[in-house]
């Protein structure tokens, strides 16, 4: 057996697969307790963003809805989670039930009109939620501190735990990260996740097989809204202010831009492209500064080209080749853009 | 973690200190402004290598985090990209001086004994999230000594909470808002330099009380903290007299025209037009009052008042608008010749290559630059706390481009250096200086009292 | 009742600006199925171009035809530089592109030209026409009647010629159209060309109103996309009254409904678009795409 076939063995592989997971966690626990505490508080902030990217790709990488428009869902969540604490006075952990049903449920009602939407309609109607959220919220300036926005306190961890500021965000993230990631897994391999990918591939098919559409249409909708809410209650917490300049429609762009960079249909596509997108404006800025945008426009569409697949497809293709008998074309899993048929 | 030495310096003590150090310090001779600081020449200093500094230095604690034996390390965070880029402008002239007094004037002044500077500057992109990113880049990885202006009113006030925990300078913010000059009890840290907004606002509101005490006034307005001040500020300022606000419209920055609320506003007829807009909107409001058979008095506020963005629309149809100054415009053929404006015009090409020396941003960048390091030499030890209790005892404390007779004043209950400003009138091709330099806290009290 | 006309006369100069924005959108789509995020800003680089010429002392007409060959060209030139290499990949990523080519040249022009607001002279007399106690400014009603006039041409060229037809047909099916032996290829970089040339249009049209500014079409094309989605994506007559209803639907909302005043006027024409397309989801004048089994 060469090492190849050895590779391509299942068992191996489960096995290999196993042990990066454990490597990848034991590298996660002890990150926070090497790196300084500004490097911690990146990661958080990757982590953070890794969520709502995740969420967006549910919808639109394993449903083909397109949505301009998860930085709304993401400003909910944050904003519940900065009024119930500062107004209200609210323990911090007990913001999250609270934010997460209400973007579920909004989610939820939005996806209702989205069933009748397809691709670019639903892009476009998308955005303009994205755009009238954050007035909105300036209109409501009892709540949300209206322009001024609102400063929170930063929730610490409890003495007995010994633990920084930075480390405990860290951590509280990495937890809701590992759990979104798990429910997701969990999401796409179960009969509904099956059903959001019927969809995907042919509407009309996946109907005349007996997919509820509207069902699991609406309820990706919700789900993906809640991940956006939940991402947003932990940037409260790490970011400690909330304004309406913080969630323009930037934000959902960015989060748009990162699941493309990171690879639809991808799960752990979702932390590679938000990682991107959080280092990408320092890249840019050290290599133009007297006009960081044009680093930044130019290096975003470069990832296009470079990474056809999203960067998670590149390393699937890499992966791929490393597996393949040597000079033989690359085996079909190669193709990951069959992998990406975000239908719009 | 490294710590701060300051981090283990109580606060309440640092004020003490200050207390005592402007006590007895109100005696001091330095009322003449910058120059007349008891210091030795920064050029002398630097000669001789810093030896002079030592015994007075011996005082002094250890200098603080991101000053070395021969720099002082400053850091700011401004949009340099997206929609706010306009300001990207304003860090070139900042550096521009930094760079002029690193080779000019021997580097940092006073007590920092010719140290040279290096400012570092990043783009937060107008974003909270981002500014709090890179402040804390700037803080932590970058070390700095201080941070030189944060922009904006939401990046500043997302990062405040955390320099001042820090107990990080975060001096001379640029802000109009007044929050930044109010809350020295929970952020001793922060300080705006520029009029803030209220300030001006009364500037307009003597105008109109001098010249047309009984004028109706329409106003259109940015709809946030920045068009709000002024509003309210306005407001209080004409409470009880016979002024009269009778429309008021705001916009948002994601409008692309103002078309539809000037229409309104030109409705009722107003006897005069207060525009509190950004430059692309007054561009346009301007655009609609040159155009339109309204004709009321135009109260332009200085965001706006850039000569360019006034030629931008066309002088001859709005001679005789009126609008508030603090700094000398390069445009302005009345400061031809001018000492400051020589200084500006003769280095600004050499060390700011890139940049336009009319812009207004870049003026502005230059004369807060020159601001700092006027506060530089008012400030008696190299160190956090020191430059922070600078901030608050400064007397006529004169800086570069302003215009004659303001200079920068605070104390320990105003945390506003600059509150004066003088009424302009377009005339030609530039604004025409009207009276004299009105110090709104002479005339309508703290800055307090209008915003409760 | 003079308000009234007065805000509806305003909100028609404004869905103009729209409008004349969201042709170049829908040119766009209907030759190269995808849209455009960089349309806006696209146009905004034309009029600056215009603007440099201008002050580099050519006449206004003559620097407005070198404007516009050269953004046709511009426009060619990227697609097929940069649209290319990612052709035939999903939408999504060319819709990641356009938006990086939208940052690329924000921050262009802000580098080349500052981001100080520049007078643009307008084509059309600074004048206001008067009706009675009603006034229209002549440069917006220039807008309208341009916009209608390059619709008009577009349609001529879709409809009447071989050239329009060749496009459709290799926007709609390109690998039939290959074979035919159509250079799809090109036929797209031609689309592209042609949105260009109209952005740059708008760009000239919209710039003594807004004034210019690297961020001066930020803004409009949030309002271009909501004009061409009502109006229906493929339909330059719709984008036109699309642009039209939310121009004049947002002024009489912030004028007259008190609840939702000047800071949430852009909340209408949201709702409106929302509205129609539950009821039409192709838009106003659009076709509904057929599924192919």
């Amino acid at each position: 057996m060469t090492w190849r076939e050895r590779l391509r063995d299942p068992t191996t592989q489960r096995w290999l697969r196993i042990a990066v997971f454990v490597a990848m966690l034991g590298i996660a626990l002890w990150a926070p307790f090497y790196f300084t505490p500004f490097r911690v508080f990146q990661f958080t902030r990757v982590l953070i963003f890794a969520i709502a990217v995740l969420g967006l790709g549910l919808l639109t990488g394993f449903n083909g809805q397109i949505s301009l428009g998860h930085g709304a869902f993401f400003a909910i969540g944050a904003y519940t989670a900065a009024a119930l604490m500062e107004k209200a006075g609210w323990p911090f952990l007990l913001v999250v039930p609270v934010a997460l049903l209400i973007t579920f449920a909004l989610g939820y009602g939005v996806g209702i009109p989205a069933l009748r939407l397809h691709g670019l309609y639903l892009a476009l109607v998308t955005l303009a939620l994205a755009v009238v959220t954050p007035p909105i919220l300036k209109r409501f300036s009892g709540i949300t501190g209206g322009a001024m926005g609102l400063n929170i306190d930063i929730p610490q961890a409890p003495a007995w735990t010994g633990l920084a500021e930075d480390q405990f965000l860290y951590l509280l993230a990495l937890v809701a990260a590992i759990a979104a990631f798990a429910l997701a897994r969990n999401l796409v391999d179960s009969r509904t996740g099956r059903a959001m990918i019927a969809i995907r591939e042919d509407e009309l098919a996946a109907e005349t097989m007996g997919v509820d559409l509207a069902r699991v249409k609406t309820l990706a909708f919700a789900w993906s809204a809640m991940y956006a809410g939940l991402a947003g209650v932990l940037f409260t917490w790490t970011i400690g202010f909330v304004s309406p300049e913080s969630f323009t429609i930037t934000l959902s762009i960015s989060i748009l831009a990162a699941l493309v960079v990171g690879g639809l249909g991808s799960i752990w596509g979702a932390l590679l492209g938000a990682a991107f997108l959080v280092y990408l404006p320092s890249v840019a800025d050290d290599l133009n500064q007297a006009a960081p945008g044009i680093a930044f426009g130019a290096l975003l569409i470069i990832a296009m080209y470079v990474f056809p697949g999203g960067i998670a497809g590149l390393a699937r293709r890499l992966w791929g080749r490393l597996l393949a008998p040597p000079r033989a074309p690359a085996p079909a899993t190669a193709g990951a853009s069959t992998e990406e048929g975000g239908e719009p | 973690m490294r710590r701060h030495p300051s981090k283990h310096t109580p606060l309440a003590l640092a004020l003490a200190v200050a207390l005592v150090a402007t006590a007895c310090g109100g005696g001091r001779d330095d009322g003449e402004g910058a120059t007349a600081t008891t210091e030795p020449a920064p050029a002398d200093t630097a000669a001789d290598g810093g030896t002079e500094g030592t015994e007075q230095a011996a005082s002094c604690p250890e200098p603080s985090t991101g000053i070395t034996d021969d720099t002082i390390k400053l850091g700011g965070s401004y949009p340099l990209s997206g929609p706010a880029s306009a300001y990207g402008a304003i860090p070139t002239g900042v550096d521009a001086y930094l760079t002029y007094a690193n080779a000019e004037l021997g580097g940092a002044p006073g007590v920092f004994e010719g140290r040279q500077f290096e400012y570092i500057f990043k783009d937060d992109g107008y974003s909270p999230p981002q500014a709090v990113e890179l402040v804390r880049e700037l803080v932590e990885q970058e070390q700095v000594f201080a941070l030189m202006q944060t922009l904006g009113t939401p990046p500043t006030a997302a990062t405040w909470d955390y320099t001042n925990q820090q107990e990080v300078p975060q001096v001379f913010v640029a802000t109009g808002a007044t929050m930044f000059g109010l809350d020295d009890e929970n952020h001793p840290w922060t300080i705006g330099w520029q009029p803030n907004y209220v300030s001006e606002a009364r500037i307009y509101a003597q105008y109109l009380l001098d010249n047309h005490p009984d004028a109706t006034v329409a106003v259109l307005f940015q709809n946030d903290d920045y068009g709000m001040d002024y509003l309210e500020g306005f407001r209080t300022a004409i409470e009880g007299s016979d002024i009269e606000i009778v429309a008021e419209q705001s916009y948002e920055t994601t409008d692309p025209t103002v078309e539809s609320q000037m229409t309104n506003l030109a409705q009722s007829g107003a006897d005069v037009f207060f525009n509190i807009t950004t430059p692309s909107f007054a561009a346009q409001a301007m655009g609609f009052d040159a155009q339109s058979d309204w004709d009321p008095i135009h109260l332009l506020n200085s965001v706006s008042n850039s000569l360019t963005t006034v030629g931008a629309v066309g002088f001859e149809p709005l001679q005789g608008m009126v609008t508030a100054l603090y700094l000398k415009d390069p445009q302005d053929p009345q400061w031809e010749g001018d000492e400051d404006m020589q200084t500006y015009l003769d280095n600004i090409g050499e060390y700011a290559p890139n940049a336009d020396p009319n812009n207004g941003y870049v003026v502005y960048g230059w004369a807060v630059a020159s601001a700092f390091y006027a506060l530089l030499e008012q400030t008696e030890c190299p160190t956090r706390e020191a430059l922070m209790e600078a901030t608050m005892a400064l007397q006529d404390v004169a800086f570069q481009l302003g215009l004659p007779g303001i200079t920068m004043n605070t104390s320990e209950d105003d945390r506003f250096p600059l509150e004066a400003m003088q009424v302009a009138t377009l005339q030609g091709e530039t604004w025409q200086l009207e009276g004299e330099v009105i110090d709104t806290r002479e005339v309508f009290g703290p800055v307090e009292d209008a915003v409760g | 009742m003079e308000l009234f006309i007065q805000q509806v006369i305003s909100g028609l100069a404004t869905g103009s600006i729209y409008a004349s924005l969201a042709v170049a959108l829908v040119l766009i789509y209907r030759s190269t199925d995808i849209v455009n995020f960089a349309q806006g800003e696209m146009a905004m680089f034309s009029a600056y171009v215009a603007w440099a010429l201008i002050g580099a002392g050519v006449p206004f007409w003559p620097a407005l035809l070198i404007t516009l060959v050269g953004s046709f060209i511009g426009g060619l030139l990227v697609e097929r530089v940069v649209i290319r290499p990612v052709e035939g990949r999903p939408e999504l990523t060319i819709v990641i592109v356009t938006i990086g080519l939208f940052i690329f040249f924000n921050a262009l022009a802000g580098w080349l030209w500052t981001y100080q607001v520049r007078g643009f002279p307008s084509p059309f007399p600074q004048r206001t026409l008067e009706l009675g106690p009603v006034r229209a400014g002549l440069p917006a009603l220039g807008i309208v009647a341009v916009v209608g006039i390059v619709v008009g041409l577009l349609f001529l060229l879709f409809q009447r010629t071989k050239l329009g037809l060749t496009m459709r047909a290799a926007a709609e099916n390109p690998e039939s159209s290959r074979l035919v032996g159509i250079r799809v290829g090109w036929m797209l970089a031609l689309g592209w060309g042609l949105a260009a040339t109209v952005g740059a249009v708008s760009g000239v049209l919209v710039a003594p109103i807004l004034f210019l500014s690297p961020n001066m079409m930020g803004a409009v094309l949030i309002f271009a996309f909501a004009a061409a989605t009502l109006g229906g994506f493929d339909s330059p007559v719709g984008a036109v009254v699309g642009g039209l209803i939310v121009g004049v639907s947002e002024n009489l909302a912030g004028t007259y409904v008190d609840v939702i005043g000047a800071d949430l006027k852009i909340v209408i024409p949201m709702a409106i678009i929302v509205g129609v397309l539950l009821v039409k989801p192709a838009g106003l004048f659009g076709s509904p795409a057929v599924e192919r089994v």
